[in-house]
């Protein structure tokens, strides 16, 4: 089985002293669509970057498709596609002028980037805005321009840093779809994102760093497993006065009067709301509090600051 | 990456290079051809007429190789130092180091990059220069050689430049204080026989000097060096330089985290 990606003991030590890789291993088979995840300063730019050779690692072993980056930096470099947390082209040139320069680093002459260019740039609707200056374009659309450009010379693998940061629903939902299309016609895909509803929606491997480790790399399906509580907010007909004890369930009332109640799993809805009932109180609507991922990723974070004695600093 | 490849990148890069300095032509072409029209209206024309013969010329026509030489190195320094370091500044830099695009086709594209802008405005003045004096040329293969070389190893101390900035401010150290004082000292306005002894000596310790008197002798056929010592000094800058920058390249410094 080929791994797209292989990370072996990467570390990494900025020249100001800062570890902010203490030993990275990680594994994305070929087609994957892998979430790396972590609250702000986790590691994650550092650990792409070193893949994409924007940042020298201190140790460890990276290889892309079998290429290692020590051995074979062009060939893993063929296969590699990449958008950047920060917009990096240059703000002057025009938008088809990038992605076709771009594929001119790869050697794809002029008269097949222009056609690659075209294909991508239309795919994700900047075709129109081609003759513009890049700093003429919406942040939503110079997310796209990065996509476009990382795609020009079709790579096997594309990665990208927080790709939907700055991009509204309509616009994010329709990235998805363009994700989940390309992964579909087998472009392995990373991401790291900080909407955990993005990872739930489209990742089937998740790994979760934190402080330079990886605390946990597992499937979507194990990781939501292991969710023991769900948490939902329950809207009332009467205005709820205190939050009422319920037999067998931690409940309160949150900052808008919704009763926010937790329910273990196993335990079932039914019998919450038979206990309801008994009280007299009428559910007009119900949600659930927070995205599922994200609740596990919270208390994951939290128990790992906690090993760590580091608490405090964790992702709000 | 293949042959054919490597080349596509090349030229890929001396095509943004050439767009970037056509695109803010009013910044980059004009200002050369209105600076040296002065030139020649105030120092070949007033001037020029009082002062008589310089090295058995018109002074106009001294100091014409002198101008060309001039611009060219500005320029060719200018458009390496400010086009690298605004890529490196905005990050654009990045679209390169992603790429399997070796260092030394980097280097090359940008120096040619660099010639490009350097010898067009080179050209230019030339251009402007037969609207003063006539030039006829004494080895043109002389000419020819010097100039691109110059062209280029000042190109390749843009680009060391560049690399070593930190801020918009260290771009314009060098030419200020380096660049423009040793060209004005390089025998551009002057011969040295001009000089007491111990200045000649002092002005031989200036490679500029070199260049443009291998330049004035490839079109007038005089120098105050030996043409064929200035272009050996232009190789072994050269030769030099090309090692520094791939160098710094490799380690990556202040390009690559
Ligand atoms: N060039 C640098 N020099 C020194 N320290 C750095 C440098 N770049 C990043 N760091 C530090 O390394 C740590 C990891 O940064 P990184 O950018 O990888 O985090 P991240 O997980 O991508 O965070 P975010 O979600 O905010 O993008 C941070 O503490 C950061 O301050
Ligand atoms: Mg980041």
């Amino acid at each position: 089985m080929t791994h797209a990606l292989e990370i072996e003991g990467l570390t990494k030590t900025y020249s100001d002293g800062f570890r902010a890789l203490r030993g990275i291993n990680l594994n994305v088979r070929e087609g994957d669509f892998f979430a790396l995840l972590g609250p702000n300063g986790a590691g994650k730019s550092t650990t792409l970057g070193i893949v994409c050779s924007l940042v020298n690692k201190s140790d460890g072993r990276v290889s892309v498709f079998g290429h290692d980056i020590d051995t074979d930096l062009a060939g893993a470099k063929l296969n590699l596609g990449v958008v950047p947390q920060e917009f990096n082209f240059n703000q002057f040139e025009k938008v088809l002028d990038i992605v076709t320069t771009q594929a001119g680093y790869y050697g794809i002459s002029l008269k097949k980037a222009r056609q690659s260019a075209e294909k991508y740039l239309k795919k994700l609707g900047l075709w129109e805005k081609r003759d513009s200056p890049a700093r003429m374009l919406s942040g939503g659309m110079k997310r796209r321009l990065m996509i476009a450009r990382a795609l020009v010379h079709e790579p096997r693998l594309l990665i990208l840093d927080e790709p939907t940061a700055g991009v509204d629903i309509e616009l994010r939902r329709s990235m998805w779809d363009f994700l989940e299309e390309m992964n579909r016609q087998g472009t392995t895909i990373i991401l790291t994102t900080h909407y955990l509803e993005e990872a739930e929606a489209m990742c089937r491997n998740i790994a979760i760093i934190d402080h330079g480790e990886i605390i946990r790399h597992t499937s979507k399906r194990d990781l939501l497993k292991q969710l023991s509580v769900e948490t939902f907010l329950l809207d009332t007909e009467e205005p709820l006065e205190s939050a009422p004890s319920l037999d067998g369930f931690n409940c309160k009332l949150d900052s808008e009067g919704s009763l926010e109640v937790e329910v273990s799993k196993g335990t079932g809805l039914n019998s919450l709301f038979m206990e309801l009932e008994k009280q007299g109180i009428k559910v007009v609507s119900m949600r659930t509090k927070a995205n599922r991922l994200e609740e596990l990723f919270v208390r994951m974070v939290e128990d790992n600051a906690q090993d760590a004695g580091k608490v405090g600093e964790v992702m709000a | 990456m293949n042959l054919q490849g490597l080349w596509v990148a090349f030229t890929t890069i001396i095509v943004r290079e050439v767009r970037r300095f056509t695109r803010i032509w009013p910044q980059t072409l004009l200002p050369p051809a209105v600076t040296m029209t002065l030139y020649f209206i105030i120092f070949g024309n007033l001037i020029g007429s009082r002062i008589g013969e310089m090295g058995g010329y018109d002074y106009m026509q001294f100091i014409v190789p002198g101008l060309i030489m001039m611009s060219v190195i500005t320029n060719s320094y200018s458009n390496v130092v400010s086009s690298f370091f605004s890529m490196k500044f905005q990050r654009s830099i990045e679209e390169l180091l992603v790429s399997p695009v070796p260092n030394w086709i980097i280097l090359a594209g940008y120096v040619a990059g660099g010639m490009a802008r350097g010898l067009s405005i080179g050209l230019i003045v030339t251009v402007v220069s037969l609207a003063f004096t006539h030039l006829s040329i004494h080895n043109l293969p002389m000419v020819v050689i010097t100039v691109f070389l110059t062209s280029a190893l000042f190109s390749l101390g843009g680009f060391i430049n560049a690399m070593l900035a930190t801020k918009f401010d260290d771009i314009s150290i060098v030419p200020t204080f380096v660049l423009t004082p040793l060209t004005y000292l390089g025998g551009v306005f002057y011969s040295i026989q001009l000089l007491p002894d111990f200045w000649q000596g002092v002005s031989m310790a200036n490679p500029i000097l070199y260049m443009v008197n291998g330049f004035r002798y490839g079109i007038l056929g005089v120098s105050d060096v030996n043409p064929f010592v200035s272009l050996g000094m232009i190789l072994v800058f050269i030769t030099i330089l090309t090692a520094i920058s791939l160098r710094m390249l490799a380690r990556g410094k202040g390009i690559r985290h």
